[in-house]
């Protein structure tokens, strides 16, 4: 749709509103900025842009600006945001769809290690379906090349047994592989 | 009722009655020693306590010496007479005793809610202020009660939906009513409305269906094209003289073909249409009426130009032009008054940064109502005024003169956040491929269904609220650019907008102040008519018989204007429901033997209740008008005015008891 706004040189597209919602299934335009999300927000003192702030901007059609913050990295999909939202818009899943959109779109992500890491995870279970955490950390250990930091609890969980060395497989390996390669031919 | 002070019997078996009000009195100060003290006075025939005087029994111990001591007046020290005078001078008027000869000494507020920790002392100012009460009612008349005659009819000025809804429901409640209306038709600015909010129906319709039962009905004496020349008199009894202003056009004869604006050579822009389509110098205010018969605009008629044209006469099967109209006085009697004068929007001319006037593609929300209502101009299409194209981004400003209190008005005209979503949700019913953007500072959405309706339309019609001011709307290639910051984001924002709809503050009608200043009713500095109490006397005027309905008061909607109109209604029928009025007679008197005619007490009388009676070179006071404030009394040069039972006399007698 052609837009006649410009937000500080940039074109409102309208059309990112439009696919975030028919993505995520949340409606930000519902958003009208009472601020109870970013008031209970456990990690917003450390986003760059507050999750009330995104929802505005997504509204705005600032597609560039969200995809590049650190916000919907840092969020950590607690919940809290879409459980008190009068709006019923569940701002956890918002901002899974925006990470989502952030990779397609070859957005360099602005927290790496956070998206590193998920990378791993995921990674982990694709290959045994469980997390086995010992190749999952040395994996991120290596794409991060971020060695030392949490080294000591690392350590410390090792010699508890928390952190065992060899990988509990499951059993229906087969059928994960289905559920991955269906997942990722659906976009 | 007596003319002048004819002096009085001194009133001499008195009786006291103090009330401990629970703990309020009796805990600060001693009720039992001030009793006996005062049974001690001279004249006193009674004096007791009791622990709640209001009480039925404390009633009955008050009756009950009246009738066994032959009481022939009466002190109750209680709380503040504001509170229970009323209930004190019924219980002795029950006895046969005059209820002006008992009066209450205030010794709770004004003794022991104030003086707590000083009991002795407050017992002391307790038994002072007690004895200077009975000083007071020792010198007190005997008064009755001022009985007016009443007109049982009642003007409503201003033929809205305010005044239309009032004069009906006054006329269904059996009272005939004037109803005087300025322009040449009913209804108001609500027969300009395309739909009304929340729930989108149509205005015209709702508006003319009232108008006609308002025209229909046999109590209604309709004067459209009037205006009111002249308020004289009081509640009860107001005389008016209304002007009918020549219209050129026999409404008995007419049968409204209409043929004559068919001939008509002359047209201008018609302000109905808020210059959006012109008019004939012979038309209606628009095609659906009421009453429906034309009217000759005299500035623009050719006929009173230079005499050169006749055509509407000759095209008139009907015989109903008469260029030999006059305009016409006519003198009305009234009881009361509902003031429903309806409101102006903001002047255009002094809204600099938003290009209005300037801009052809900037226009008001009165304007836009035009272009969506099916009667107006585009027949009800949304057609950019510059080249009658679709607009398909258009921009909507609220609060454009509105709470800015450095430039403009300080005030929130209240409308504008919700008809601006009605605007833009009709926009976008009607162009549904169109963005419509709508810059607010806040969205005020209070009465029933109201932000339901809000929300419904911003998820439905993907409308794009941008909060903050617009700082310049400007012409550029065409377009219409409107700069702005959107603040939840602190961005810059710019639009390209092909239709800007500005939501002007709404102002007091023109001439209001003039007229407020006719009906001596008070008005605040924007010229909204004022209220007698903001909480309990919303629809009341400050001066008596006077009743304030829709956005005369304040701006407001068509609800709560149809919900005014009707408490005035009900007021009024209140006020009428007998013969007479009933007033206080503790007002003004003149002692004729001192009365010079000086004529100052006329000027300083705030009621005009005081005229100088010619003849007799004196002052009279009106006691239908005068309100016993007492400013003549202060003002006569040769004390010849006093208060009722608030003589000079009387207050000299009480600063004496007080200084020994």
């Amino acid at each position: 749709m052609k837009v006649g706004v410009l937000v500080e040189g940039g074109r409102v597209d309208r059309k990112f509103l439009e696919d975030v919602k028919r993505r995520s299934g949340e409606d930000p335009n519902l958003c009208y900025q009472c601020l109870k999300c970013t008031a209970g927000c456990p990690t917003a003192p450390f986003m760059d842009i507050r999750p009330n702030t995104i929802l505005r901007m997504i509204q705005m059609g600032q597609k560039e600006a969200v995809l590049q913050s650190s916000a919907i990295w840092l969020c950590v999909s607690c919940e809290t945001c879409g459980t008190r939202c009068p709006n019923e818009i569940d701002i956890g899943v918002l901002m899974d769809t925006l990470r989502e959109m952030a990779v397609e779109e070859g957005v360099s992500a602005k927290e790496k290690n956070i998206l590193l890491l998920h990378q791993a995870f995921i990674q982990s279970i694709r290959r045994g379906g469980r997390v086995h955490e010992a190749t999952m950390l040395v994996d991120y250990k290596l794409k991060s090349k971020d060695f030392f930091t949490d080294l000591g609890p690392g350590i410390q969980l090792f010699f508890k047994g928390k952190i065992p060395l060899f990988p509990d497989l499951i059993k229906g390996r087969q059928e994960l592989k289905r559920i991955f390669d269906r997942c990722q031919g659906r976009k | 009722m007596k003319k002048g002070f004819q002096g009085i019997r001194v009133v001499k078996r008195l009786g006291v009655f103090i009330c401990h009000c629970g703990v309020n009195i009796a805990g600060t100060v001693d009720v039992k020693s001030v009793a006996e003290k005062m049974s001690r006075v001279e004249d006193v025939a009674h004096s007791t306590d009791y622990i709640y005087m209001c009480s039925e029994p404390g009633q009955q111990i008050i009756r009950e010496a009246i009738r066994e001591k032959g009481l022939e007046g009466v002190v109750v020290a209680c709380c503040s007479p504001s509170m229970h005078e009323n209930t004190f001078r019924k219980a002795v008027r029950a006895e046969g005793m005059n209820p002006y000869l008992c009066e209450i000494a205030n010794i709770r507020e004004q003794c022991s809610w104030v003086h707590q920790k000083e009991k002795e002392r407050a017992t002391q100012k307790a038994a002072e202020i007690i004895a200077a009460t009975l000083q007071k009612v020792r010198e007190n008349e005997k008064l009755e009660a001022i009985t007016v005659p009443v007109s049982r009819r009642v003007l409503v000025i201003g033929g809205g939906i305010a005044g239309m809804t009032a004069a009906l429901d006054l006329a269904e409640g059996g009272y005939d009513v004037v109803l005087v209306e300025r322009e040449s038709s009913l209804g108001g600015h609500m027969v300009q409305l395309s739909r009304t909010f929340p729930d989108l129906n149509p205005a015209l319709e709702a508006a003319c269906e009232r108008a006609q039962r308002v025209t229909s009905h046999p109590r209604v004496t309709l004067y459209c094209s009037s205006e009111i020349e002249e308020i004289k008199g009081y509640v009860g009894n107001f005389d008016l003289r209304i002007r009918r202003k020549a219209t050129f056009v026999d409404g008995s004869r007419c049968n409204g073909c209409g043929a004559c604006i068919e001939v008509c050579p002359v047209e201008f822009p018609s302000s109905f249409e808020r210059g959006l389509r012109k008019r004939k110098a012979i038309d209606r205010r628009h095609a659906s009426s009421v009453p429906n018969w034309p009217t000759i605009e005299g500035n623009h008629c050719l006929h009173f130009q230079d005499g050169s044209c006749d055509r509407c006469r000759a095209s008139c099967a009907q015989g109903a032009i008469d260029f030999a109209q006059k305009d016409e006085g006519v003198e009305e009697r009234v009881g009361a008054i509902v003031v429903a004068t309806g409101y102006d929007l903001y002047p255009k001319e002094d809204l600099g940064e938003y290009g209005y006037g300037e801009i052809a593609d900037v226009m008001d929300a009165l304007a836009f109502e035009r272009m969506l209502s099916k009667e107006g101009p585009t027949g009800g299409r949304i057609l950019r005024p510059s080249d009658g194209r679709v607009p398909k981004e258009v921009v909507f400003i609220q609060c454009v003169a509105s709470r800015d209190p450095d430039r403009y008005m300080p005030y929130c005209s209240r409308i504008c956040c919700m008809y601006t979503a009605k605007h833009a949700t009709l926009y976008k019913k009607q162009v549904p491929d169109g963005q419509a953007y709508i810059f607010y500072m806040d969205i005020r959405s209070d009465s029933k269904g109201y932000e339901e309706f809000l929300q419904k339309t911003i998820e439905e019609e993907r409308l794009l609220y941008l909060r903050g001011r617009v700082a310049r709307v400007y012409q550029e290639n065409g377009k219409v650019k409107v700069l702005g910051t959107d603040t939840l984001t602190g961005k810059a924002v710019e639009v390209e907008a092909d239709l800007v709809v500005l939501a002007t503050a709404l102002v007091p009608s023109p001439g209001v102040k003039d007229l407020a200043a006719k009906l001596r009713a008070t008005a605040d500095r924007f010229g909204f008519l004022t209220e007698a109490h903001i909480k309990l006397y919303p629809v009341e005027s400050s001066t008596k018989g006077i009743y304030l309905a829709g956005c005369g008061q304040g701006p407001k909607d068509i609800s709560d204007t149809v919900s005014q109109a009707s408490a005035t209604a009900s007021k009024i029928q209140a006020l009428l429901s007998t013969d007479k009025l009933v007033q206080d007679p503790l007002i003004a008197f003149v002692d004729e033997g001192i009365c010079s005619g000086c004529g100052i007490c006329v000027e300083v009388c705030p009621y005009e209740a005081r005229e100088i009676d010619p003849r007799r070179g004196i002052s009279n006071v009106h006691e239908a008008l005068c309100q016993g404030c007492g400013a003549c009394v202060a003002a006569c040069p040769n004390f010849a005015c006093e208060l009722r039972n608030s003589r000079s006399d009387q207050i000299l007698a009480i600063v004496d008891t007080f200084i020994p």
